[in-house]
């Protein structure tokens, strides 16, 4: 089918500013939130109904048109780049909270609701939905499922698939699948675990079912300064190791400290090397036990400074600073590339020495923040892309902490999705076998490859050929976005 | 241990040449659970052989062990450094293993609170129908790279694939249980049991049976005391005892040789079926039935349907061949696929949960 063609079948049953193809309409949606990739869409509609998205993915399977899907577009990955001649499907206009059930603690919701406000619908209750992605006030629960997000609480209350019930999946045949049910299991294959995390390869969400929980009644942070990453690593592992699975747990080293410091006046201490946030929740007793734990294993791993957080302000203010790290490197640097590997934390201290030896290397500098409970880093590369070759170092550089990420047990990512970004690294973590599965659970669902193609699992011939991608320069798309 | 390995490759090729089934098992404890198979026409393939802890480093809260370790060496081995599977994986013989439990997907009564065994599965090594060795997932908490096949593999019955290493997310062992009980009517235990999960509590486990609500606290040591003030009841003395009788399936109520109907459903679910004796567990969400002669499957599998969620035949002396609740159309096709992917020549434990799976 034509381009005017596919636009007037896409007219009769959508209005006319559903369907967007003249050049200055489809440049918003020309790249998500890793603007280093842009590529301007054919077309781009926006259904407000579930029996829309199945017309749209009818005539794309008729006509073999690719079909990107696309949330809020705050994704860190590029996995909702628009394919030039393809569909952009935006599902922002279905944004209803369908219905709340307190007894059941459950959310009915659509796609284009946003990760917040389902929290913000139950709140009356007492309920919310627990994964809180940095982005939580601008993504959308569509996009958290295909992206599988996390959050700064993810230790103690796990990612988007450990608090998902029910799925509405519409293939590309327009066909629907009912995923899950209203109870915790479903027989079969956990086909809710496949879909979550697929990156919009396998089908489109148009209804989600989200378990809500208790808000706990209290929460508390600590804030504690050590004078060498090794100890500040140890602390994590013998706060874990002593039986307490903190509510959040954050690292930052000491180049982070200080841009953070110099933006937000958080009140971290300038002397430390690295800084730890450690936060209790749940009822009043037992916070008051667990700080109190803490603070003394804080205290025997060698702390310099601990401060706990006297009321909701200040624990407020000390999560600021952890929470303001991206924008602060954006502030002391032109650029910064952002990593997202996830490593055994017993490798912590092996793997930051060798990301200095690399920064000294490149003679670029990296500011670490860090999910010390979940393992999951964020080596944020600073560079100038006006510079020559800085882009490319940036780039080799980032390479390098991913590969090593493998290396030492862990993974090249755990929270931002692999995308367009790091679909070459895809080929350093997985073999062709395994590859060649991926491969095939796609076709089993969309055998013509017209979802999403390109994105997230490497073609065996790129990975013969990888080595060869460029362009990475990051400019913070959202820069009203906390980001961590 | 890479021997063991190759000869289960070697297994697999045989029995993908030749097209005859292959029953995997490790300890045997589950043989009674899924589709009645004929297993003359097939061999079974034993994983106990290849058995023990791969890492375990109690402070990362990962563990990988080989698919034939017995649970009860894992179990040891946590509680030696007070940590657990906490999703309380139930056993079924002495000689379970790590492999059955993930195969089986099955979890117990700390469930509802904690999650399933699927919530805790980092990664998985695994052979496919074709003999292929392959790794999904990882040993860390967070990891987003690729499909996620180690959950798709939890539960799935062995008919996609030979479990080798499984890599386990574990989490301390509470500081203080304790269990309380109180008499109440089936229909209030339901709404109470409701009504706690919304608020923050740190009940983990629920049984209602025969009048009884038993409920069992599990936290630091002052949210435990200070909500079992709130709630009331009186205190069980030796509640592990009780709780693993429930797990385990040897409390009172499952020593019947009618039927065990299985329903997973919406937890506030009113009390259904009157007629049949029933013990409900996760706070309303999983109610066993010991079903009479006419009750019949089409009365439960509608009844669990209309309740949101589905029925197993989870218990039964005589041969049945429709166990799980039936598929979708459309997923019935998406199943199809997928075992055609993993094993493509149908050798793998065929039939076990659904004809054609």
């Amino acid at each position: 089918m034509h381009y005017p063609e596919l636009v007037n079948s896409l007219k009769v049953f959508l209005p006319p500013d559903a369907v967007l193809y003249k050049a200055e309409d489809t440049r918003p949606y020309e790249c998500d939130g890793l603007s280093a990739y842009r590529q301007i869409p054919m077309i781009v509609v926006l259904p407000q109904t579930e029996k829309e998205v199945i017309k749209i993915l009818q005539i794309c399977h008729e006509s073999k048109i690719p079909v990107v899907a696309r949330g809020a577009g705050t994704g860190l990955s590029g996995g909702a780049l628009p394919h030039a001649e393809g569909i952009l499907l935006s599902l922002v206009k279905l944004k209803d909270i369908l219905e709340i059930d307190p007894v059941t603690r459950t959310a009915r919701v659509q796609p284009g609701v946003q990760n917040l406000n389902i929290s913000k619908a139950a709140e009356s209750y007492g309920l919310y939905y627990a994964p809180d992605p940095s982005s939580q006030i601008a993504c959308s629960i569509g996009g958290n499922v295909a992206e599988n997000s996390g959050g700064i609480h993810c230790l103690k209350y796990g990612l988007t698939v450990h608090n998902i019930l029910k799925l509405r999946v519409i293939t590309i045949e327009g066909k629907c699948l009912e995923i899950g049910s209203s109870g915790l299991d479903t027989p079969g294959y956990d086909l809710l675990a496949l879909i979550t995390g697929s990156e919009g390869m396998l089908g489109i969400i148009t209804e989600v079912t989200v378990k809500l929980i208790p808000k706990p009644e209290k929460a508390q942070v600590v804030m504690v300064a050590f004078d060498d990453i090794r100890k500040a690593g140890n602390a994590v592992a013998n706060v874990i190791g002593a039986g307490i699975i903190p509510a959040g747990m954050e690292m930052m080293d000491k180049i982070a400290i200080h841009a953070v410091e110099g933006y937000v006046h958080a009140g971290y201490n300038l002397e430390a090397t690295a800084i730890l946030l450690c936060e209790s929740d749940g009822t009043a007793e037992e916070v008051t036990e667990e700080i109190q734990r803490i603070s003394e294993i804080m205290e025997e791993s060698g702390a310099i400074e601990i401060k706990i957080s006297s009321n909701e302000t200040e624990r407020l203010m000390f999560w600021a600073g952890r929470k303001a790290a991206f924008p602060a490197a954006g502030r002391i640097s032109p650029d910064y590339y952002c990593m997202d590997g996830t490593i055994p934390r017993k490798n912590l201290a092996h793997v930051l020495n060798i990301i200095e030896k690399l920064s000294t290397e490149y003679n670029l500098r990296c500011m670490n923040v860090f999910h010390a409970g979940d393992g999951n880093l964020h080596p944020l590369i600073l560079y100038d892309a006006n510079l020559p070759d800085q882009l490319k170092k940036a780039e080799e550089f980032g390479a390098k902490i991913l590969e090593m990420c493998i290396q030492v047990g862990g993974t090249i990512t755990g929270e931002h999705g692999v995308g367009i970004e790091k679909i070459n690294q895809m080929c350093s973590q997985f073999k062709t076998s395994e590859l060649e599965v991926f491969h095939a659970v796609k076709a089993a669902f969309d055998p013509d490859g017209l979802l999403n193609p390109g994105k997230a699992v490497p073609t065996l011939r790129r990975c013969a050929e990888h080595g060869a991608m460029h362009v990475h320069k990051i400019n913070n798309k959202f820069p009203e976005l906390p980001r961590f | 241990m890479q021997h063991f390995i190759d000869q289960f490759i070697d297994i697999i090729h045989v029995a993908a040449k030749n097209r005859t089934p292959l029953y995997i098992r490790g300890g045997g404890c589950k043989d009674f659970y899924g589709n009645y198979t004929n297993k003359q026409e097939g061999e079974i393939l034993n994983t106990t052989v290849y058995s023990g802890i791969v890492d375990y480093d109690p402070a990362e809260l990962v563990l990988t062990a080989r698919a034939g370790t017995r649970l009860i060496d894992l179990e040891t081995e946590l509680n030696a450094r007070n940590q657990m599977l906490a999703f309380e994986p139930p056993y079924f013989g002495s000689t379970a293993t790590l492999g059955g439990c993930i195969a089986s997907g099955l979890a117990g009564p700390r469930r509802a609170s904690v999650g399933a065994a699927r919530d805790f599965v980092l990664g998985v090594r695994m052979l496919d129908g074709k003999g292929n060795d392959l790794r999904f997932g990882g040993q860390v908490m967070k990891n987003v790279a690729g499909y996620d096949i180690s959950r798709l593999m939890t539960g799935s019955m062995g008919t996609l694939g030979l479990l080798l290493e499984i890599s386990l997310k574990v989490l301390p062992l509470p500081r203080v249980e304790l269990t309380l009980r109180m008499e109440m009517k089936e229909s209030d235990a339901i709404k109470e049991m409701n009504i706690w999960a919304s608020k923050p509590l740190p009940i983990s486990a629920t049984c209602f049976y025969n009048n009884e609500l038993t409920l069992r606290l599990s936290g630091a040591e002052s949210a435990v005391h200070a909500a079992s003030k709130k709630l009331g009841g009186e205190k069980v003395i030796e509640d592990s005892v009780f709780w693993e009788s429930i797990r385990e399936q040897t409390h009172a109520f499952f020593q019947s040789n009618a039927p065990l109907w299985r329903l997973s459903i919406k937890s506030s679910t009113p009390p259904l079926l009157s007629s049949e004796q029933q013990l409900i567990e996760w706070g309303g969400a999983l109610r066993w039935l010991i079903c009479n002669v006419n009750t019949t499957e089409d009365i439960l599998r509608v009844t669990a349907e209309t309740a949101g969620g589905h029925a197993t035949l989870f218990r039964n002396n005589r041969q049945s061949s429709s166990v799980f609740h039936p598929l979708a159309p459309e997923m019935e096709r998406i199943h199809r696929r997928l075992k055609k992917i993993f094993d493509p020549m149908g050798i793998l434990n065929p039939g076990r949960t659904y004809q054609g799976l």
